[in-house]
């Protein structure tokens, strides 16, 4: 059974502010009394712990990296949106709430979504205050540009490197409280295990990365602010380092995992070059606002591309979509890039990309424009590739990117284990099937900075007077005991290949069967596929070197043994979804014109997943979703 | 198009922080002209642990030069021969066949090696949590427009905003300093109008936390040469400017 997700009553507009009068509060005295483990550290843990620690709570905040500013957050080129209409066009909290519902393609939480709207506006003040230097114009006020999916100019940015100025906003918000004493930063630390006693999260077992030493740590609430799971898919635009692990571990103690199906693939990357390549690198979706999308018409076109002329291309997504043109949302621009290369009409050395052409807006506004609003992405292009984007165009191709499936959470954020959360890309709440541009950013400081601070407190404040469970209890002790077995027996295993070796051919079964289209065929294959190679991992994985020492083999050793059942309930919840939505595309589900066709009778619901044992298929429980406020309809972006 | 390389690898390899070191020499066979410096080490790695050897640990995360993760010298320096490039995005289209190249952990007596090529950073953060932030408790802010910020003075922060925190500038430095570090972020907080209650004090505190780790900046300009974001040497002078007066400053607030 799934718990209640606490919708609060009253109109949409209303919902937030009354839930935030109805909930209890815990005294200003009193948050002292309470310890919050916060796991992770990127924009939504980070501003979790310090929003916690200035509101009084003792915080111990968990990072696997050797400082809290690598989260990868840190990565989010384009920007972040926030209905603060400063372009005077229309822009409103109920039209962002609006766009995000719709882009979703229906299948995300509407009260939810509404408040995050409504706390954008909030988000770009405070982070204004900390001091993060957002793109100004000559008068002083914010720029905003328009961005992916969106008909209003409402994305706020620094340069390309929005996501690190506000990772490192936050971190330092964060770094603040450390010096006040109020949050505890923990680096090198990777939690391997949720602690449960009486049914509720008490406490998290941690392995320190460095000295290989197993701990137990304990508090009154335990936050998950630890990520997405894109990296089950080996290549993608994650860091190395991302993984499901802390979430995953939480699934296996009763939390249930939601939406696993809803990958996100990002149509503005730049394509695999060889089998050597280990990660996939994005280029932020704002350079679509410039540049012109195109193939040769003919597949065989051998001419390099400023010498094709205009006659010869085919600018697909705006002849198809004249209205959006190149801004049509992810998924659609994803699966039509694909469509053209599968027709043979790719381009670059492998015919495995389409072009991203700047020669029109540079001609029109100029080298110095185009320069200063993407010279960062136009330089990394260059290292990456040996080319140079200003003379000849660009290469894109789609990647996995992000997940919009993810813990179950109930308004509060709370997941479907009491006193356990989870905030940010981690849990599955605000973005349904398909997530907006710019909207990453915006969804993981609400949640850290506007909302859990809040809703944590209900939890609490009937608690006040208990103490944190003893790390000596029962309970952590065989949890400790259980996260050493485990490291030993990878050690012992003796096998023959890398973990890396595994995670890569996991990838391509992942990619071919649960990519971009999927159908039940391949989905059938698919577990049967991981389930052989997971075996296989157990048998075969070599892992070398000491328990006791830095050993990231022995780390992705585990993150890949959490990947393999990840993967197997992704094609699951895949299968069972015979529906197309966002970014799940069911081939059997599809419209004439090969659009995404829902189907709203079976499927307007949140499928969750409920761990039942080692080898016992999860089950699936289901959250109805009620529109009160928007009336579901095809997308169409024509 | 994609060539191959074969070198020769003279890595760092140290098994903990309080053992003793050594090169060893690996030779790295085929590696695709197109394969990032880092994608070549991980080449390396499939095959010692095929033959059954340790593989070498070297810092990484995002592999696209933002997260400040990577970095090791090459050929004596930090990050390897390309200006403005951090580790993770050196292509191996930088080097010739047959090259010998010499890879090492950043060195400097702040930044201890943990195992072969990773080193313990933390003494950066340490200096952030000194002062490294503008007092902004959530909710109090007033609306982001109301205080007006001429262009160039956002965009000049932005320019010391961009550092990474990769460690370079220390490693680069013949003194080991961190001044390059310290003084980005101290300018881009203390040139804002919301940077200015707490201007002096943040400096202050941030040099004297940076004095205690690291050593002294003598303007030999090799942090910024090796920066991978190329954040300019002026900011150094702009703190020092400000720590100065923070003396004074600081002093005469304290006295009333």
């Amino acid at each position: 059974m799934i718990p209640d997700a606490k919708i609060p009553a009253g109109p949409m507009a209303d919902k937030w502010d009354n839930h935030k009068f109805d909930i209890k509060l815990v005294n200003p005295a009193n948050k002292r009394r309470f310890k919050v483990i916060v796991v992770g550290t990127g924009l939504a843990g980070a501003s979790a712990a310090a929003t916690l620690g200035e509101l009084g709570y003792e915080v111990d905040a968990f990072t696997f990296h050797d400082s809290p500013r690598r989260a990868h957050s840190i990565a989010a080129q384009g920007g972040i949106n926030a209905a603060k209409n400063y372009r005077n066009d229309g822009d409103s909290v109920h039209r962002l709430f609006y766009d995000t519902v719709k882009g979703g393609d229906f299948r995300s939480r509407e009260a939810n979504v509404h408040r995050l709207a409504q706390v954008s506006v909030d988000i770009i003040d405070q982070m204004v205050a900390q001091g993060v230097p957002f793109a100004r114009e000559y008068g002083g006020l914010l720029d905003n540009r328009s961005f992916g999916g969106a008909q209003v100019s409402r994305t706020f940015y620094a340069r390309g490197q929005t996501g690190q100025q506000l990772l490192i906003g936050a971190y330092q918000q964060m770094m603040r409280q450390v010096d006040t004493g109020k949050v505890k930063l923990h680096t090198n630390m990777e939690m391997l295990d949720v602690v449960m006693k009486d049914g509720e999260a008490c406490g998290i077992v941690t392995r320190n990365l460095v000295t290989g030493e197993v701990s137990s740590h304990s508090g009154h609430a335990v936050v998950l602010a630890t990520g997405g799971y894109g990296n089950v898919f080996y290549l993608s635009t994650n860091a190395m380092t991302c993984n499901v692990t802390a979430a995953w571990r939480a699934h296996r103690k009763g939390a249930h995992f939601a939406n696993p199906c809803y990958t996100q693939i990002h149509p503005t990357c730049i394509p695999a070059a060889d089998e050597f390549q280990s990660k996939l690198t994005l280029m932020s979706e704002s350079l679509r606002n410039d540049g012109r999308i195109w193939v040769p018409r003919n597949p065989e076109e051998t001419r390099a591309a400023a010498d094709v002329p205009e006659a010869d291309r085919y600018y697909y997504l705006e002849e198809k979509y004249p209205a959006f043109g190149n801004l049509v949302p992810r998924d659609v621009a994803s699966r039509n890039a694909k469509t053209v290369v599968d027709e043979g009409k790719g381009v670059g050395p492998l015919k495995n990309g389409v072009y991203l052409d700047f020669a029109e807006a540079i001609g029109r506004d100029g080298r110095d424009t185009i320069e200063e609003k993407y010279g960062n992405l136009f330089q990394m292009y260059d290292r990456i590739t040996g080319e140079d984007p200003y003379s000849s165009p660009m290469r894109i191709y789609h990647a996995t990117h992000y997940t919009m499936g993810g813990l179950w959470v109930d308004y509060n954020l709370m997941t479907s284990i009491p006193g356990l959360y989870s905030a940010g890309e981690a849990n599955f709440s605000d973005h349904g099937a398909n997530r907006l541009g710019a909207s990453a950013l915006m969804q993981g400081l609400a949640d850290g900075y506007f909302v859990l601070p809040y809703t944590i407190g209900d939890y609490l404040a009937p608690r006040l007077g208990s103490d944190p469970v003893a790390t000596n209890d029962p309970v952590f002790v065989e949890a400790e005991q259980a996260v050493q077995d485990r490291v030993n027996q990878f050690l012992s295993i003796g096998g023959t290949h890398s973990p890396d070796h595994f995670h890569r051919e996991l990838g391509k079964i992942i990619w071919e069967h649960i990519g971009m289209a999927r159908n039940a065929e391949g989905l059938e294959s698919a577990i049967g596929e991981i389930r052989t190679l997971k075996d296989e991992f157990w048998s075969d994985v070599r892992v070398l070197g000491e328990g006791e020492n830095l050993n990231s083999s022995l780390e992705k050793a585990g993150r890949v043994a959490d990947f393999f059942e990840l993967g197997e309930l992704m094609a699951r919840d895949a299968l069972d979804r015979r529906e197309s939505c966002g970014g799940h595309f069911r081939e059997e589900s599809q419209t004439e014109e090969g659009e995404a066709l829902r189907d709203d009778e079976n499927f307007a619901h949140v499928s969750a997943w409920a761990w039942n044992g080692e080898n016992t298929p999860q089950t699936k429980d289901v959250e109805e979703l009620k529109f009160e406020e928007v009336v579901l309809t095809q997308r169409s972006y024509k | 198009m994609s060539r191959t390389l074969n070198l020769t690898l003279n890595i760092w390899r140290q098994n903990g922080p309080n053992s003793a070191g050594g090169f060893e020499t690996h030779q790295a066979r085929d590696i695709p002209t197109d394969a990032s410096f880092l994608e070549m080490l991980d080449v390396v790695n499939e095959q010692l642990i095929d033959a059954g050897k340790v593989p070498i640990e070297f810092p990484h995360d995002c592999r696209e030069g933002i997260c400040g993760t990577c970095g090791m010298m090459i050929n004596g320096r930090a990050h390897g021969p390309e200006a403005g490039t951090a580790t993770c995005q050196l292509h191996m289209r930088k080097f010739a066949d047959g090259d010998t190249i010499d890879i090492e952990p950043w060195r400097a007596a702040a930044f201890p090696v943990i195992r072969d090529l990773v080193v313990d950073r933390s003494p950066l953060d340490k200096i952030i949590q000194a002062g490294g932030y503008i007092t902004a408790p959530t909710g109090t802010a007033a609306d982001a427009n109301e205080t007006p910020i001429p262009k160039e003075v956002a965009d000049s922060a932005m320019d010391a905003a961009s550092c990474i925190g990769c460690g370079a500038c220390v490693a680069a430095c013949p003194n080991s300093a961190a001044q390059l570090f310290t003084s980005a972020k101290v300018w881009q907080l203390n040139s804002l109008p919301q940077g200015q209650p707490e201007r002096y004090k943040r400096v202050e505190s941030m040099v004297e936390t940076m004095e205690q780790f690291f050593g002294s900046c003598t303007n030999h300009g090799e942090c910024t040469e090796a920066c991978p974001k190329e954040i300019s040497q002026d900011f150094i002078a702009y703190m020092n400017r400000d720590f100065m007066k923070s003396k004074v400053v600081n002093r005469k607030r304290a006295s009333q």
